[in-house]
C-alpha cells in the first residue's frame, strides 16, 4: 500500500501546525470569519446547518485497516461515534468543534491522511475505481495514476485558485465504475494499437445545474504524457474558464462555450510548452509509485467450504448473489460491504462498524478497504474459502445487508439534515424507500436498480445519472422531489429526463411505488432490469405510472 | 402601499462548536428559537443584524429569517429553520440530545 513520502508528511504537519495558529488567531479575534474562511476551506473545514463538518480525503478511495481504526478514533474522541461517507470517496464528520479540529488533523496525519484539497477551487481529491487491482476486468491498476495526479496537484502553485473546483477521476476497466465522463476530467486506461497502455482523456463533464456528459479531447494520451497533458488542460482552463459567473465557471461551460475544437487547439498550444518541462517524469513516477501498489499473494486454495456454505445457506448465498464480484485471481471474490441497511443512512458508518471492517480486512483481505462512490465498503481481495466467516462476522455488526446494486442501494447526498446548500432533504427519502420495498418484499423481484437522490441542484447525489434520479427541491417553502428517468452511470454514461411535476415529501415513495409496479408488469421477463424496460419501452409508461391522474385525462 | 414586512429573527451559528443560535431582544445568543427577539420592523431588523453581526467572537455567518409569533415565543416559518431548531431527521444528535446545552 502506497505510504506518502516523507516530503509529503512533513507538508501536511506543517500545514496543520498553521492551520493550528489560523484557529487560534480566529478565536482571538486577529482573523475575521470572512478572511479565516477560506483558510477552513482550503482544510476540509465547513460550517454545516446545525455544526462544522470536516472532510477528509480517502485518496482513490484506498484505505488501510489502520487508517480505517484511526477513523473510528476521531469519530469517538471527537465527534459522535459514526462518519459518513461520500460519493467522491471522503469521509465526513459532521459535529466536529471548531477548537478540536487541529487535533484530528494531527490524528489523520499519524496514518498520513489529510482534508487538503477537499474543499476551495482547487483540484479535488482524485477518485479511482474502488475495485482497482482486484477487477476481473481491468486492464491495469488506476491508482499509481491517482496517487501521480495526487502528488502533482496537491499545493500546485498555480492551481489553488481555479475559476471553479475541478474534479478528477480513473479508472483502469472498460467498465466504468467512476463515473469518469460526469467528472471534469475523466482518464481511461486503455491500450494502444502496440499493447502498450496509455490514457483516454475525457474532458467537460459534470452534474450539477448544468449536467453535461464529458467529452474525448484525446483517445489515445502516451503514458509520459500525462502530466503535462493534464497541466496544459487545467492551464487553459484556469485561464479561459469564467470567473464572472460561479454557475457558469467549471470546466464544462468553458468547453460548451468556446467548443471543444477549440478548447482543444488551445490546450493543445499549451502542451507543447509543458511537454518539454515535463519530459519523461510520468512513466517513471508512475513505475515507481506502482511499485507500493504491488498486489498481494494470493492463495490457491480449494474452494469447497465456500461451495458448500453456499448450498446449505439461503441467506449466505443470497449475499454472494448481490455482495460479490469478479476477481481477477481464482478462487478470490470482491466483497462489498453495503452502507445501506434498509433504514440507515446510506454511507454512514458507526466507529463499532469502522473497527469491525478493520480488523475483518486484516483477518481475510490483506489488510486493505475501499471506499466507492456508491457510498459502500469493499474488501477487494477475499479467498472464497473465508467468504463464509466474513459474512458471519458481518452478520454480527449488522453489515450483512445483501442489496448491492439493488432498490435500497441508494446514492444520497446528505441533504437539509446537515447540509447548507440543500434545498429539501434526502436522507429520509432513501430511508423510507429501502424500508418500504424491503417490506413489501419486493425488493429482490425488482432486481438490478439505481436510485439515487440529490437534496438540490448541485446534484452530489449523482440524481441525473440514477436509473431512477429524485431530486429535492423547496418549492414555495414546500420540500418537493423531482424524479429523474433513464440516467446511466457507466461508461455510456447518459443523463436522466425529467419525468414530469415534482412530489410531495409525502407522495415520492408512493410515486416510485407506482412506477416500479409499472415495471415489474411491465418487463418482459424477469431477466430485463428496469433501466432496460425504459430503454425498450420509453418514457410514457412509466410517465403514465407516476401520473395516473394526467393518464386517465389524456386517454379520455 | 408597500408590501407588508414578515417578522424576522437574527440567527447564526455559534463559532466553536456550530451549533444554532439565536439573537435575543437582550443582545444574548439563546439556543432557542423560541427566546429570539421577534422583530417587527424592518429598520429596525437591519439594526439588529448590524449589531450581531459585530460578535464575530462568538457567532458565524448571522442573518434574518422570517418568523412568527407563537404561544412560547417566535416560530420558524421555513422547513428550513425548522430543522435547524431541531437537528437532523436521521439521528436525534444536536438539539435533539438530552445533553444539549
Amino acid at each position: 500500500m502506497y505510504e506518502y513520502a516523507d516530503f509529503d508528511a512533513a507538508f501536511v504537519r506543517r500545514r496543520n501546525a498553521q492551520f493550528r495558529a489560523q484557529v487560534e488567531r480566529r478565536i482571538d479575534g486577529s482573523l475575521t470569519e470572512d478572511e479565516f474562511r477560506p483558510l477552513r476551506l482550503m482544510n476540509g473545514l465547513y460550517l454545516q446547518l446545525h455544526a462544522y463538518m470536516l472532510r477528509v480525503a480517502v485518496p482513490y478511495g484506498t484505505l488501510s485497516a489502520a487508517q480505517m481504526r484511526q477513523l473510528a478514533l476521531i469519530a469517538d474522541r471527537w465527534d459522535k461515534g459514526y462518519g459518513h461517507f461520500t460519493t467522491r470517496q471522503n469521509i465526513q464528520y459532521n459535529w466536529p468543534r471548531l477548537t478540536d479540529v487541529p487535533d484530528i488533523l494531527e490524528a489523520l496525519a499519524e496514518v498520513r491522511m489529510h482534508s487538503i484539497q477537499t474543499s476551495g477551487n482547487t483540484i479535488r481529491n482524485v477518485t479511482a475505481d474502488h475495485f482497482a487491482g482486484a477487477a476481473a476486468d481491468e486492464i491495469e491498476d488506476p491508482r499509481p495514476t491517482a496517487e501521480l495526479i495526487r502528488q502533482w496537484s496537491t499545493d500546485h502553485p498555480e492551481f489553488q485558485f481555479l475559476p471553479r473546483k475541478f474534479k478528477i477521476a480513473v479508472t483502469g476497466s472498460p467498465n466504468d465504475r467512476v463515473v469518469t465522463k460526469g467528472n471534469d476530467i475523466g482518464l481511461r486506461i486503455v491500450r494502444g494499437g502496440a499493447g502498450q497502455t496509455g490514457y483516454e482523456v475525457i474532458v467537460g463533464g459534470g452534474l450539477g445545474r448544468t449536467p453535461m456528459v464529458g467529452q474525448v479531447i484525446r483517445p489515445f494520451l502516451k503514458r509520459d504524457d500525462l502530466l503535462p497533458y493534464l497541466e496544459a488542460i487545467v492551464s487553459t482552463y484556469n485561464l479561459m474558464g469564467r470567473r464572472d459567473n460561479k454557475f457558469k465557471a467549471r470546466i464544462k461551460i468553458t468547453v460548451f462555450e468556446n467548443g471543444m475544437e477549440a478548447f482543444r487547439d488551445a490546450v493543445e498550444a499549451r502542451f507543447a510548452q509543458t511537454r518539454k518541462d515535463f519530459s519523461g517524469v510520468s512513466s517513471r513516477k508512475i513505475a515507481e509509485i506502482a511499485r507500493h501498489f504491488a498486489l498481494p499473494e494470493f492463495r490457491t486454495d480449494s474452494v469447497a467450504a465456500y461451495d458448500a456454505a453456499r448450498r446449505s445457506d439461503p441467506v449466505f448465498r443470497s449475499w454472494c448473489d448481490t455482495n460479490l464480484a469478479a476477481h481477477r485471481a481464482p478462487g478470490h471474490a470482491i466483497v462489498t460491504v453495503s452502507l445501506k441497511a434498509h433504514g440507515k443512512t446510506p454511507g454512514d458508518a458507526t466507529s463499532a462498524q469502522m473497527r469491525v471492517l478493520a480488523d475483518l480486512a486484516e483477518r481475510f483481505g490483506h489488510g486493505e478497504l475501499r471506499i466507492s462512490h456508491e457510498q459502500n465498503v469493499v474488501l477487494p481481495h477475499v479467498h472464497k474459502s473465508d467468504l463464509p466467516a466474513l459474512h458471519a462476522a458481518l452478520k454480527q455488526a449488522a453489515l450483512a445487508t445483501a442489496n448491492i446494486g439493488l432498490a435500497s442501494d441508494i446514492i444520497a447526498c446528505p441533504g437539509m439534515d446537515y447540509c447548507t446548500l440543500a434545498t429539501a432533504r434526502s436522507i429520509p427519502v432513501a430511508q423510507g424507500l429501502a424500508t418500504h420495498f424491503n417490506a413489501l418484499g419486493l425488493e429482490r423481484e425488482i432486481g438490478q436498480l439505481k436510485i439515487k437522490i440529490s437534496g438540490c441542484i448541485n446534484a452530489c447525489g449523482h440524481h441525473h445519472i440514477g436509473h431512477i434520479g429524485i431530486l429535492g427541491l423547496d418549492r414555495a417553502g414546500v420540500e418537493n422531489y423531482q424524479i429523474t428517468l433513464g440516467g446511466d452511470h457507466s461508461e455510456n454514461l447518459v443523463i436522466g429526463d425529467r419525468a414530469g411535476p415534482g412530489f410531495a415529501y409525502d407522495e415520492i415513495i408512493p410515486a416510485i411505488e407506482r412506477l416500479l409496479r409499472a415495471y415489474l408488469a411491465l418487463r418482459m421477463s424477469g431477466d430485463e432490469p428496469f433501466i432496460d424496460a425504459y430503454r425498450r419501452l420509453g418514457a410514457a409508461p412509466f410517465k403514465a405510472a407516476l401520473y395516473p391522474a394526467e393518464a386517465e385525462r389524456d386517454a379520455a | 402601499m408597500s408590501r407588508q414586512f414578515t417578522p424576522k429573527i437574527v440567527t447564526a451559528n455559534a463559532l466553536i462548536e456550530g451549533d444554532v443560535v439565536y439573537f435575543t431582544a437582550d443582545d444574548r445568543w439563546s439556543r432557542r428559537h423560541a427566546e429570539a427577539e421577534l422583530i417587527e420592523d424592518e429598520a429596525h431588523a437591519q439594526l439588529r443584524l448590524i449589531r450581531a453581526v459585530r460578535q464575530q467572537d462568538v457567532i458565524v455567518g448571522a442573518y434574518l429569517a422570517d418568523a412568527m409569533a407563537g404561544p412560547d415565543g417566535p416560530e420558524p416559518i421555513h422547513f428550513r429553520e425548522s430543522f435547524r431548531t431541531l437537528g437532523p431527521s436521521n439521528y436525534a444528535h444536536g438539539k435533539q440530545e438530552s445533553t444539549h446545552v
